[in-house]
């Protein structure tokens, strides 16, 4: 690159700017604060594609029963929003998967990273719900139907506590070796901090590509968007989030859970994102199935009436 | 347990490469290297408390004295560094702060706690001082605008009242904290030039003000936004000297405050139970709450000296005697790790 101004070639190569201020990488690795991995320049995806878990996740932990043509009604003014995944799912054993995958589009599979909780939520061990597992994934690539894999507690465990990010690896690469094309880790809790996640992440990127892994944040704790920052800062860019943050945490009464798919994609776009969502579309959703469940939006953006 | 999900695909072809947001223009490459590129986050991040004062201001019900006193204790012995305390304007435009000379000799002193007040003008600065006051704030604004709606002046004629009071605290030997808010939009103009910002911090940082506190008023700002506006300003003020007011209303603030510290802020302004809503967009909230800021803190093993049960015990004191609910969602959950 002979003629090209420095700082052309720094926007072009990072090895350039390490070549050329070689005080960077040294001093990047100086005085790391309990060792958390940083980024050397905040870059972020182009695009990070949002899927949105509203109308299974969020309403499967909402008290309300929603009417079937509500969901329907819900499901396709996201469609319309733009959103490029959106989760809606009936729940069948895997004997039954022969047969749904007829017009299945595709498969979840949900994994624990905690014994207790997976004990406590699908009643067998990590080891025998890989076993289950891989029949099942077997059976859908048969079938060229794509999975998805999930890893539950993955940043801490309501029964457990503290989970440990080796463990969380494990599981993930055991799933993805199955077949998972993505993987989404999933802070149940929501007692995550961008510390775990980070920690959390360099762990598992050792083992598993980052354009499988998509995180999974719960708010309970105002932690989400934070968490999410951190794990884009980190090459993610595959994020879940819920229209206007349905589904409260089971495990903490009167707690929020999922993350607003609003407040995501104004984050998202705040930073130049691309996602194809149009937010206001988004939030006319929100509108919708709240007024179904009779309930207040659990989405920032939505609540505020500012106008800048 | 497996389930089926029903999928919508669209078709895509998403370019995931990536881009560093920090590299605006080729001429300021190697100043953003310097500036932008994230250094280890500070061990150590001093919490300034506005909920007694800020919070309070925000809210509708008027609290008793004894309450705000009781509050401010409860906040001293949680091991918060710097709690602001009340406020010495007219109590003609800010009725919740009337009883500013009795809180400030009400309240018990913790050692080492700094307890700042707001003083708009010099008439204010100098009530402030007999009260007791050992530290005062003013309050400027990157707007014309809002500066004009709020403290009906403009910006420059804010600039010069200052002046005064920095002039009068410095012969005094009072510190004073400087606040710029609308740093990252305002209700009234929309989009905030970061070079206004920057501006305007220098020039309170110029006249005496130790430290510089950016507030993002209506809470409009975005990590994306937050850092291009600490870029500017940290062209004209030492980073050591900012603070960040991040307000929640779009629920941006604790990611907002991720960046600031990955860019080498150190001081973060909050308020417990997330105390004072935005008067601009009713129903929402404002300030990000003290509790929150604290667990993502710690979280990042970032010392803070402050003890978060002993903190959401304030903010829970304060929400009952409020009759409200928290606004902060780590006092919201129950779940106990």
């Amino acid at each position: 690159m002979g003629n090209v101004p420095d700082a052309v070639k720094h926007c072009l190569s990072y090895e350039q700017v390490i070549r050329d201020y070689p005080w960077l990488a040294q001093w990047l690795q100086e005085g790391q604060v309990s060792s958390l991995p940083v980024a050397a320049i905040n870059t972020y995806p182009e695009f990070v594609k949002v899927v949105e878990v509203g109308p299974r996740d969020g309403l499967q932990n909402e008290k309300e029963i929603v009417p079937t043509g509500v969901k329907i009604q819900l499901i396709d003014m996201l469609s319309e929003a733009g959103l490029p995944v959106i989760e809606a799912t009936s729940f069948v054993s895997s004997k039954w998967v022969p047969q749904v995958a007829a017009g299945a589009a595709e498969v979840a599979v949900f994994a624990s990273a905690s014994e207790t909780f997976s004990r406590k939520n699908i009643n067998c061990s990590i080891a025998e719900s890989m076993q289950r597992f891989e029949e099942l994934i077997q059976s859908a690539r048969e079938a060229h139907i794509p999975v998805r894999g999930y890893v539950s507690c993955a940043l801490g465990c309501p029964y457990e506590g503290q989970i440990l990010p080796a463990k969380v690896t494990e599981v993930a690469k055991k799933l993805y070796g199955l077949g998972c094309h993505e993987i989404s880790l999933g802070d149940t809790i929501g007692v995550g901090t961008p510390g775990s996640m980070a920690k959390l992440l360099e762990s598992v990127l050792k083992e598993v590509p980052n354009h499988v892994i998509a995180v999974h944040c719960h708010d309970t704790y105002g932690q989400a968007l934070a968490n999410v920052l951190m794990a884009l800062q980190m090459g993610i860019s595959v994020v879940d989030s819920s229209v206007a943050g349905l589904g409260g945490c089971p495990y903490a009464k009167g707690a929020s859970g999922n993350v607003a798919t609003e407040d995501l994609l104004y984050m998202l776009h705040g930073l130049g994102i691309n996602t194809g969502v149009d937010l206001s579309k988004v939030m006319s959703a929100g509108d919708f199935i709240c007024k179904a469940l009779n309930r207040k939006t659990n989405s920032k953006v939505a609540q505020a009436n500012c106008q800048p | 347990m497996a389930t089926v999900a029903m999928r919508v695909y669209r078709s895509f072809c998403p370019s995931f490469s990536t881009r560093s947001i920090a590299l605006r223009s080729t001429t300021t490459v190697a100043r953003a290297v310097g500036v932008s590129a994230v250094k280890a986050l500070p061990e150590q991040v001093k919490i300034v408390e506005v909920g007694p004062r800020d919070g309070l201001q925000n809210e509708k019900t008027i609290v008793p004295t004894e309450v705000k006193i009781r509050l401010i204790d409860m906040l001293s012995e949680a091991g918060l560094p710097v709690i602001e305390a009340t406020s010495f304007v007219s109590p003609k435009w800010v009725p919740q702060m009337a009883d500013q000379v009795e809180v400030m000799q009400g309240i018990h002193r913790r050692p080492g706690v700094i307890y700042p007040v707001l003083t708009p003008n010099l008439k204010g600065f100098q009530a402030a001082v007999k009260a007791g006051a050992g530290e005062v704030a003013i309050f400027g604004a990157a707007s014309e605008l809002f500066s004009k709606k709020n403290i009906n002046c403009s910006v420059e004629e804010s600039l010069q009242r200052f002046e005064e009071v920095t002039k009068a605290a410095k012969e005094a030997g009072v510190p004073v904290r400087g606040y710029v808010s609308c740093v990252l939009g305002c209700p009234y103009e929309g989009k905030v030039l970061p070079e206004k910002v920057a501006e305007v911090a220098k020039r309170l940082y110029a006249m005496g003000c130790y430290e510089i506190s950016l507030g993002d008023t209506i809470g409009v700002g975005t990590a994306g936004s937050m850092g291009e506006m600490l870029a500017a300003v940290m062209r004209e003020v030492p980073v050591d000297a900012l603070a960040v007011h991040c307000h929640d209303t779009y629920g941006q603030a604790l990611a907002n405050i991720l960046v600031a510290l990955q860019m080498g802020v150190s001081v973060v302004d909050s308020s417990v139970a997330g105390l004072g809503g935005c008067p601009y967009a009713q129903g929402a909230s404002g300030n990000v709450a003290t509790e929150d800021v604290v667990y993502m803190l710690h979280g990042l093993g970032i010392h803070t000296g402050v003890d978060l049960a002993k903190l959401m015990d304030a903010g829970a004191y304060i929400c009952r005697a409020l009759n409200r609910r928290t606004s902060s969602k780590v006092a919201q959950a129950s779940c106990k790790l």
